[in-house]
């Protein structure tokens, strides 16, 4: 396969070489001259230097033959153009953009770029998954249509503890796709199941749903069945 | 009409100023605060510090009920992102983007984007200042 990677910081590099080692075609483009030279000594003839956004420079690498065309760069923007660029003039099959704001993988997907790449959501995911106290833990982003999938945790004093799932009115476009018991017991959601503290709620929702959906099912009950409630703090 | 220019420039402070003249409500937007010295003390919209390809700050300069959103920043591919975002994702009707690059400006217009490329159209423009006109001779 040619990989033609624009952008030779750190991703850049690594992703030269680990494509090199599996026996790819790969030409990294990079605007720097010093980095270039560094490059070329630790990978060899295969850096172009230049501004990966202009066509001028796309056509010398060779973009009309490249089965692929990976973004690197740390500028959003810059990112973006060089995919899109791709996709519109050389018609590369596949491009693939890393983006460093998150909140730019939903404007990358509706702008036609097949894969996105976030290292900060990666790393965002791996604390969420480590504080126990967090009440709603992203477990995966669904391409397309902003969807995402997430867990929240049912805290003691919850106002849903002890309804039914059918009495529990959650947002918009939302849907229970699994409930995890305080034991760890997987079991499949129906409207009768009753919800414990503890519950792990397993939800597929819409990215801006997500902050009334952590309410719905974290808000502490005003009345418990002895009175008002005091919520803990 | 409501009027959002991203990048208080020579161009954008200017364009912000005569198009609050004729009564329009204009916002500029620009990521380095010194950029507003480049406004006059009359000018009385507002002005905002960002990053116009940030969704957020775009929605907080009131891109949802925006009519125009025209991107002057020094940064073609900036400009090109900016004004797609305001295009697809705020639907904003009326969306004007300065790219400097004619290439590049071509493919955005092929794309759809309202491009504007001052070095397009100053080159014509001078072209036809040296071979339209008479030279004067040499004395």
């Amino acid at each position: 396969m040619y990989v033609v990677i624009v952008g030779g910081g750190k991703v850049g590099y690594h992703l030269a070489k680990a494509l090199l080692e599996d026996g790819h075609e790969v030409l990294l483009i990079e605007r720097d001259r010093a980095r270039c030279e560094r490059l070329e000594a630790e990978l060899g003839d295969i850096v172009l230097r230049g501004d990966g956004c202009e066509v001028g420079v796309m056509e010398q690498a060779g973009f009309n033959r490249a089965d692929m065309v990976v973004a690197v760069t740390g500028d959003d923007e810059d990112n973006l153009v060089v995919c899109q660029v791709a996709k519109a003039r050389f018609q590369v099959p596949r491009t693939v953009a890393r983006i460093n704001n998150p909140k730019n993988a939903e404007v990358f997907r509706r702008l036609g770029i097949d894969h996105t790449v976030n290292a900060t959501d990666a790393i965002l995911a791996h604390i969420e998954q480590e504080l126990p106290v967090h009440a709603l833990i992203h477990l995966l982003s669904m391409r397309g249509g902003g969807l995402e999938m997430v867990e929240v945790r049912v805290p003691p004093h919850a106002a849903v503890v002890g309804k039914r799932l059918k009495e529990v009115l959650l947002p918009q476009q939302s849907i229970v796709a699994l409930i995890i018991e305080e034991d760890g017991t997987p079991k499949p959601p129906d409207p009768d199941t009753v919800l414990h503290p503890g519950d792990k709620v397993v939800v597929v929702t819409r990215r801006e749903n997500e902050e009334s959906l952590r309410e719905t099912l974290t808000s502490p009950a005003r009345f418990g069945p002895y009175g008002p409630v005091v919520a803990p703090r | 009409m409501k009027v959002v220019i991203m990048g208080c420039g020579r161009v954008g402070s200017e364009l912000a100023c005569q198009l609050e003249a004729e009564g329009h409500q204009v916002t500029v937007l620009d990521i380095n605060p010194d950029a507003f010295r480049r406004l006059p003390a009359s000018f009385k919209g507002r002005r905002v510090v960002g990053n116009g390809i940030d969704q957020d700050v775009l929605r907080r300069v009131g891109l949802t009920e925006a009519d125009v959103f025209i991107a002057v920043t020094q940064g073609d591919n900036r400009n090109v992102m900016a004004a797609q975002i305001a295009k697809h994702i705020f639907q904003v009707p009326r969306v004007i983007c300065r790219i400097y690059d004619p290439i590049r400006e071509e493919i955005y217009r092929g794309l759809g984007l309202e491009t504007y490329s001052p070095t397009r159209i100053t080159v014509g423009r001078m072209k036809e200042m040296v071979l339209q006109e008479p030279v004067p001779r040499r004395e």
